[in-house]
């Protein structure tokens, strides 16, 4: 049965994003923040409706999209991350431009990208929702058009993002060609009883997909364009970046890896134990040298997708209870990565809208020009490095104790080493702020009612998870069964779609 | 509600006081100086007060865990059972010792930060959070809120060091931290493969207790995961050899984070290995003591050693301290009652001792701004009461008897002499090595020729008089009367796993 109830939410924000860019096309003079004030309210109507479908009896769109309760969660998850970066964008928009009802109407769009990433079981509605957000991204990053850096960025951006796009496409060829259908049961059926003179073809096409995928969520060694397009874009699209779009990647990861591919998880979860060392690694020991805030942070949370990735593995080399454990850590910890970072630039953001500079030697006082910021940062930056009462330490600790098992012990271990690591740049950054007096031509200044308001709720937000995340949890353990009850009963669901 | 539950409300208050008035301070606006001092006095008089309660209401005769209270806070989901973690707070002798000094200390080092006037409201904040951490870590039973008390406690240092102290304070700070967060990666790796390995789907430590004598911890595992436990807890501890941020780290640090953390955050250390390792991997302490009594002994003499050398008042405690953890190390290594319980009061006596001799370090060092031996000479004859209290610090350092160092280290050495008699003897050179150092700077500072540079100093102010005089009883009651102490903390000792009587 064709039930478009399902879509009602994303009814709303596809609605609102027209509604959006209409609005500015009748009143082409209008207060830009305005606009932003619009889209804050439309994701909150999306949350709403979303809200209406918790805990609802798993449903699919004729095979092609699943709603439960993980999809709910990134519904969740996308209203939250666009409701918050609207409002980040209001002040720093309303400077830059003169029309901002696409920046963001493609906001709401690359959100309903998310959802359904997170929520396809067929690879060509994986791939095209993949595309839909990355287009959107495209733009987005490339919005400050007289921005040379803005526009490099976006180029680059799109390059390695169609490149990525292509190696996805012709992994799933490959996949396609041995499995002959699309559909996730379908592929994973034919993987359980495939015969060995497929081993070349399958591998291939699983390295394929993951470098496809490892693009998005900017995993080592696919991750070179993050660093040039989180510097170029605008502030808040940064936060967007680091935020929407990798919790998107690990949406579709999870739905792939745990549902499609997992009857023959031996093939691929080495290359993603491999993965995260590395991107852990890297991404850590590069962010060192870093002296660009947003290169900085590039680079920090490329360090946290190698965490990120060990879910993945563990989801590899353990059974559906360890996978399903492990993905309630993940979904938890990426919550409160997407609260942090959002807290992160939000404060930034303020920072920036007042000294135009970005760099971390800029930072230089702030403690006393400014402590509001300087203790949201600290906060957040605290919360990434894993240090009680912040959301860091609980979400961290939760999702490698779900993901230790004895093969990956070593993995875990290089994880907890690699968040010591991130301890040392994190407090670079914090010594700039609290040890040193500022410059002395910078006054003591103060910060937009919105973004010390939007700053304070989520601060509160980090310190409220670090401090009682067993609500969260919960619901991060309820979105992720119906990944895991599906793999173990998928037979004969949706042959063709 | 049971008398012992509602005990536990004290042991609850005392955790949350720090923390309420950390919170207290946030709101507190920073130019009232005045108000930030009161009221982390008041809240300092609060913790004093509770942790004596604390202390005197433990049943000595009754042993075993006591003041038990025990909230649920996360269960029942993915991989956490029922009791998955719980705020579960008690206390045992070993950490009802450990709350009043905690006490003590943090009471005198509100009493010698009083004078501070440089952004106190943020230094308080700070003070307060480390405190907490401090408390909680003594009294969690929980493996989660252990760790996260453990971690707590750590966290505000680079701050207080960086912004507060003096000296090289941005190297000091930095090494501080990335050692004791070091120290910490290894604890976090071994506390993940516990949970797993016993597979109970609680951090109960209790329970966890028991799947390490039980045997459902496996001994292999035990004998693997027991280093990564005590040299995680040890860096904390100033375990030899990563110990180095140790007299680094007190040289920056201000007076009253030098007070705290000397005498009361280094033996969270020690604490731990008691907790993680000999509780929790029996089978592991079993394996690995001799091993830990060896890095005690060239602790206790390294450090005597450094101090001797040394110029600056604060390199030569902290050397000092590295040397008397030592003791603590090769107390706990030898798993007999008497060397074990010797640890624990050498862990009392050093807080104690060392906060007081910080606390004077800090009482000179505000007035003269350097604390070269070579600079000073016959300070007597302008700051008498100083130098008395510094003497009576020094000599507890020492271990004269009539002061807890005394009490102390001879229950460690006659411990040690049971079972290791060769290093016995090497830690008697070490506390002969004491002497000296401290006498030295004795004879060069205090009584020397004077020079007439310093004829303007002043004596300690009332307030750090206060403190110094606190500090002073509690080491003389020790060294006096000690039974309070070694009832208590030898029926705790008893009763761990592995320890004979």
């Amino acid at each position: 049965m064709r039930d478009y109830t399902t879509f009602i939410p994303e009814y709303v924000a596809a609605g609102g994003a027209i509604l959006v860019i209409a609005v500015e096309l009748i009143w082409p003079n209008m207060r830009k923040d305005l606009l932003a004030y619009m889209t804050a309210f439309v994701a909150a109507g999306w949350a709403i409706a979303s809200a209406a479908f918790i805990g609802m009896e798993p449903r699919s769109f004729q095979g092609l999209i699943q709603l439960d309760n993980f999809t709910t969660y990134f519904r969740f998850l996308a209203s939250g991350i666009v409701l918050v970066t609207a409002l980040m964008s209001a002040g720093y928009m309303r400077e830059r431009t003169k029309t901002a009802a696409e920046y963001y109407g493609l906001m709401l769009i690359a959100g309903i990208g998310m959802v359904y990433m997170a929520a396809a079981r067929e690879l060509i509605t994986a791939y095209i929702s993949l595309e839909l957000l990355s287009f959107c991204l495209y733009v987005l990053v490339g919005y400050l058009k007289r921005d040379s850096l803005s526009s490099e960025a976006s180029l680059k951006y799109i390059l390695l993002g169609a490149f990525s796009s292509a190696m996805f496409l012709y992994g799933a060829s490959l996949i396609y060609g041995i499995a002959g259908t699309t559909s996730y049961d379908g592929i994973a059926n034919a993987l359980a009883t495939r015969g060995a003179h497929t081993d070349a073809a399958v591998i291939v096409g699983f390295m394929l997909i993951l470098a496809g995928v490892g693009f998005k969520v900017s995993a080592v060694p696919f991750h070179m364009w993050a660093p040039d397009a989180y510097e170029g874009a605008p502030m808040p699209i940064t936060a967007f970046l680091s935020t929407l779009s990798k919790a998107a990647g690990f949406g579709l990861i999870l739905r792939l890896f745990s549902g499609a591919f997992i009857t023959d998880a031996l093939e691929w979860r080495w290359t993603f134990a491999l993965l995260a060392a590395l991107t852990m690694t890297a991404g850590n020991l590069l962010a060192i040298q870093q002296t660009n805030l947003k290169r900085l942070v590039a680079y920090s949370s490329i360090g946290q997708v190698g965490y990120m990735l060990v879910v993945i593995a563990a989801i590899g080399y353990g059974d559906a209870e360890i996978g399903r454990n492990a993905t309630s850590g993940l979904l938890l910890h990426i919550t409160g990565y997407i609260i942090s970072t959002l807290a992160l630039f939000t404060a930034l953001t303020a920072y920036y809208n007042k000294t135009g500079n970005d760099t971390v030697a800029g930072l230089k006082g702030l403690a006393e020009t400014q402590p509001f910021l300087a203790l949201v940062i600290t906060v957040s930056l605290f919360s990434f490095a894993g240090l009680p009462f912040f959301a860091g330490f609980a979400t961290k600790l939760f999702m490698f104790q779900a993901a230790t098992t004895t093969e990956l012990l070593w993995l875990i271990g290089l994880a907890v080493l690699n968040s010591f690591i991130s301890l040392y740049y994190y407090l670079m950054i914090i010594r700039q702020m609290y040890l040193f007096e500022p410059a002395p031509e910078i006054q003591r200044f103060k910060v937009n009612p919105l973004l010390w308001g939007l700053g304070s709720v989520l601060m509160l937000g980090v310190l409220f998870i670090g401090v009682y995340p067993g609500p969260l949890f919960h619901g991060a353990a309820k979105a992720a069964r119906p990944l895991f009850e599906q793999s173990a009963s998928s037979t004969g669901i949706a042959k063709q779609p | 509600m049971t008398f012992d539950e509602a005990q536990g409300y004290v042991v609850l208050a005392t955790l949350a006081a720090p923390l309420v008035a950390a919170l207290i301070l946030l709101f507190v606006p920073s130019e009232n100086k005045m108000l930030v001092r009161y009221v982390s006095a008041f809240f300092a008089a609060v913790m004093l007060g509770c942790s004596i309660y604390i202390f005197t209401a433990f049943q000595a005769n009754g042993g075993g865990l006591q003041m038990q209270l025990r909230w649920t806070w996360v269960e029942n989901v993915a991989f956490l059972k029922k009791d998955g973690i719980s705020l579960y707070l008690g206390v045992d002798g070993i950490s009802a010792t450990m709350a009043l000094l905690t006490g003590i200390v943090a009471f005198a080092a509100t009493l010698t930060s009083w004078k501070l006037e440089y952004r106190n409201k943020d230094f308080f904040l700070l003070f307060w959070i480390l405190v907490g951490g401090v408390y909680g870590t003594f009294f969690s039973l929980d493996l989660f809120f252990f760790f996260f008390f453990y971690e707590l406690a750590v966290m505000p240092l680079y701050l207080l060091i960086g912004v507060w102290g003096s000296t090289r304070k941005e190297y000091g700070a930095l090494k501080l931290t990335m050692m004791l967060v070091g120290g910490s990666v290894l604890m976090w790796i071994g506390i993940f493969a516990i949970f797993h390995e016993a597979n109970l789907g609680t951090f109960d430590m209790v329970k966890l207790w028991a799947a390490g004598k039980d045997g459902t911890l496996d001994p292999t595992f035990q004998k693997t995961f027991f280093p990564f436990l005590v040299v995680g807890c040890g860096v904390l501890a100033a375990l030899w050899p990563f110990h180095t941020w140790s007299p680094d780290g007190h040289m920056s640090a201000p007076t009253a984070v030098s007070m705290v953390h000397a005498g009361v955050l280094m033996k969270l250390g020690a604490f731990g290995i008691i907790r993680l390792g000999i509780q929790m991997l029996p089978v592991g302490a079993a394996f690995w003591m001799p091993g830990v009594m060896a890095l005690g002994v060239i602790g206790a003499v390294y450090g005597a050693m450094a101090a001797l050398t040394q110029r600056d008042f604060k390199l030569i405690s902290g050397y000092s301290s590295v040397s008397h953890m030592g003791y603590v190390l090769m107390g706990l290594a030898t798993m007999n009652q008497i060397g074990v319980t010797g640890a624990v009061l050498q862990m009392f006596s050093h807080g104690v001792m060392t906060a007081l001799v910080f606390l004077m370090i800090g009482a000179l060092y505000d007035q003269a701004h350097t604390r070269d031996l070579k600079d000073f000479g016959g300070i007597a004859k302008v700051m008498p009461v100083w130098v008395v209290m510094y003497t009576i610090a020094g000599l507890a350092n020492v271990g004269l008897p009539g002061l807890s160092g005394f009490t102390a280290e001879f229950h460690i050495f006659v411990g040690t002499f049971e079972t290791y008699p060769l290093f016995g003897g090497l830690a008697i050179f070490a506390a002969a090595l004491a002497a000296a150092y401290m006498l030295r700077m004795f004879a060069t500072v205090f009584f020397g020729p004077f020079n007439p540079r310093w004829s303007a100093l002043k004596d300690v102010t009332p307030l750090e008089a206060t403190a110094g005089a606190l500090l002073i009883g509690a080491m003389v009651f020790m060294g006096v009367w000690w039974a309070p102490f070694t009832d208590r903390i030898s029926m705790a000792v008893l009763s761990l796993p592995g320890v004979t009587g």
